[in-house]
C-alpha cells in the first residue's frame, strides 16, 4: 500500500533561485510526477541561514527537503525523486540504458556546460574561439545520440533530457549575447528538433525563467568576467 | 550469467580504474583485464568510448559502459544478488551518491593540483585536499566503512585514491596521516580486505608513475 497517497502532511520544499538551470531540473521532475511542493526563493548574494544549514558543503541551490530529509546536488536529487515517486519514471529499468542516460547527463554538466557557459559566454577572442570549437564537438555527440529519437529518454522525457534541458532556453540567450549560433538547424537538425520538442513540452514550457531578466544577468556575468572596460 | 563476457579497458595506475576493479572483485565477477596505452589509443578503446576516449571502460557482452561511478552503479544493478553497494532506502542512496560525487569533485581535482602545481597554487590545493578529507572523516563517523558494516559505494569511490596519497605527500611535502589520522586508519582497515588489497596498486609504484608524468609535462 502506498501510504503517501493518504499522507496529506508530506512536505516537499525546493530551495531555488529564479535563474538557476539546476534548480529548474528539480522543479521539472517534481511537476512531471505531479508532486506538490513549496519553493523557497534564495538570493545567492545573501544566502539564508537555512540554506547554509541544509547545504553547508556546497552552499548552493537546489536543495530538496522531503519530510525533513535534505538532499543536495541536482543529479542526486533527480535520482532520489525518481526512486521516491515512481510515476512517470525518468530512468529506464534496463541497467545499460540507465547507464547511458546517466552518461549523457554527466556529459552535459562536465563538458557542454563548461564549453558553452565558461568558454563561449564568458570569454572572447581566441579563448572564445576555442570554447566555440569545443562546444561544436560536444553538440555533435549529442546530435548523434538524439538522432531518431523524440527525447533522449525515448518517447518520454527522461533524466538526460532534464539534465540537458537548459539548452532549450538558456542557449538562445547565450547565442544572442555573443552573436554566435551553436545549435544550427543545418548542422544539428536532430538536436534542433529536440530543442523545439522539449521547450514546448507540457510542464517544461510553463516554467522557463524570464528571458529578458536572464539576458541582463548573463550580459553582466560576461562583462564581469572580461573585466569592465577591457579593450577587445 | 555463466556466459557473461566482461572486459575492463583500464590503466594500472588509474584510481578510477581501481574503482571498477574493486567493484568487480566485491561481486566476484570474472573479467578480462585489458591494459591500455593512452599515448597510442587502441581501436577498441576508441570504438567503446568515442566521446571521451578514456579509461575505465567496462565492456559487458559487447556493450560499453563509461565513467567510473556510472560503471560501479551498473555493476551493482546487474550483479544484484551479492554485496550491494548502495542501500535500499532512497534517502540513504542519495547520501551515498552525494558523497561519491564529493570525492569526484574534490579529492581528484585537489590531488591533481598537488602534483601538477607549485608554490601558492600547490599550497591552496593541499589545504583544499585536507579540508575535504576532514569532511569525509566527519561523514564516516564511527562506522567501519562509509557503507556501514560492509564496503559500499562511497568506499569504492574513495579508497583507490589512497594509492596516490604517498605521491601527493612526497611531492607536496606534507603528511596526510598527521592531519587526517582517522581517514588513514580507515584506508588501512579497507586494505585488510582481500578484495581491496588485490584491486589497489602499490603506492610506491604509483609514485614512480607520477614522477614520470611530471617529467613528461615538464614540471620540476
Amino acid at each position: 500500500m502506498d501510504e503517501r497517497k493518504y499522507n496529506m502532511a508530506e512536505e516537499v520544499k525546493v530551495f531555488s533561485t529564479w535563474a538557476s538551470p539546476f534548480a529548474l531540473r528539480v522543479i521539472w521532475a517534481l511537476k512531471l510526477k505531479g508532486v506538490e511542493f513549496d519553493t523557497v526563493h534564495e538570493d545567492l548574494i545573501n544566502k539564508s541561514p537555512l540554506l547554509l544549514q541544509y547545504n553547508p558543503i556546497h552552499k548552493k541551490v537546489p536543495v530538496l527537503v522531503h519530510d525533513g530529509k535534505v538532499i543536495c546536488e541536482s543529479l542526486v536529487i533527480l535520482e532520489y525523486i525518481d526512486e521516491t515517486w515512481k510515476q512517470n519514471p525518468l530512468l529506464p529499468e534496463d541497467p545499460h540504458q540507465k547507464a547511458n542516460a546517466r552518461f549523457w547527463a554527466k556529459f552535459g554538466d562536465d563538458k557542454v556546460m563548461q564549453s558553452i557557459g565558461g568558454g563561449v559566454l564568458l570569454k572572447e577572442g581566441k579563448e572564445q574561439e576555442e570554447g566555440f570549437a569545443a562546444s561544436m564537438e560536444h553538440l555533435k555527440y549529442l546530435e548523434d545520440e538524439i538522432r531518431g529519437k523524440k527525447f533522449f529518454g525515448g518517447e518520454t522525457i527522461g533524466l538526460a533530457d532534464i539534465a540537458l534541458g537548459w539548452l532549450a532556453h538558456y542557449l538562445d540567450i547565450v547565442e544572442e549575447i555573443v552573436g554566435l549560433r551553436l545549435i544550427d538547424q543545418e548542422k544539428f537538425p536532430s538536436l534542433a528538433a529536440w530543442k523545439q520538442e522539449f521547450a514546448n513540452a507540457p510542464i517544461i514550457r510553463e516554467n522557463w525563467p524570464d528571458r529578458d531578466k536572464l539576458v541582463t544577468k548573463y550580459v553582466a556575468m560576461r562583462e564581469a568576467n572580461l573585466g569592465k572596460g577591457t579593450p577587445k | 550469467m555463466a556466459s557473461d563476457q566482461v572486459t575492463l579497458l583500464d590503466l594500472w595506475a588509474s584510481p578510477f580504474g581501481m574503482r571498477v576493479r574493486l567493484a568487480l572483485a566485491e561481486k566476484g565477477v570474472k573479467y578480462e583485464y585489458s591494459e591500455q596505452d593512452l599515448m597510442n589509443k587502441g581501436a577498441l578503446l576508441l570504438q567503446m568510448n568515442p566521446v571521451h576516449k578514456k579509461i575505465p571502460v567496462l565492456v559487458h557482452n559487447g556493450k560499453p559502459v563509461c565513467e567510473s561511478l556510472i560503471i560501479v552503479q551498473y555493476i551493482d544493478e546487474v550483479w544484484k544478488d551479492k554485496a550491494p553497494f548502495l542501500p535500499s532506502d532512497p534517502y540513504q542512496r542519495a547520501q551515498s551518491r552525494f558523497w561519491a560525487d564529493f570525492v569526484d569533485k574534490k579529492i581528484y581535482d585537489f590531488g591533481r593540483k598537488i602534483w601538477m602545481e607549485k608554490g601558492e597554487d600547490q599550497e591552496a590545493a593541499k589545504k583544499g585536499f585536507i579540508d575535504s578529507l576532514k569532511l569525509l572523516e566527519g561523514e564516516l563517523g564511527d562506522k567501519p566503512y562509509f557503507g556501514g558494516e560492509t564496503i559500499g559505494y562511497v568506499d569504492i569511490a574513495l579508497v583507490p585514491f589512497y594509492t596516490w596519497f604517498y605521491a601527493y605527500e612526497t611531492i607536496g611535502n606534507f603528511s596526510i596521516e598527521a592531519e587526517c589520522p582517522k581517514l588513514i586508519g580507515y584506508c588501512k582497515r579497507c586494505l585488510k580486505k582481500e578484495t581491496v588489497s588485490k584491486s589497489l596498486e602499490d603506492p610506491k609504484k604509483v609514485y614512480d608513475f607520477v614522477v614520470m608524468l611530471r617529467k613528461k609535462y615538464g614540471i620540476e
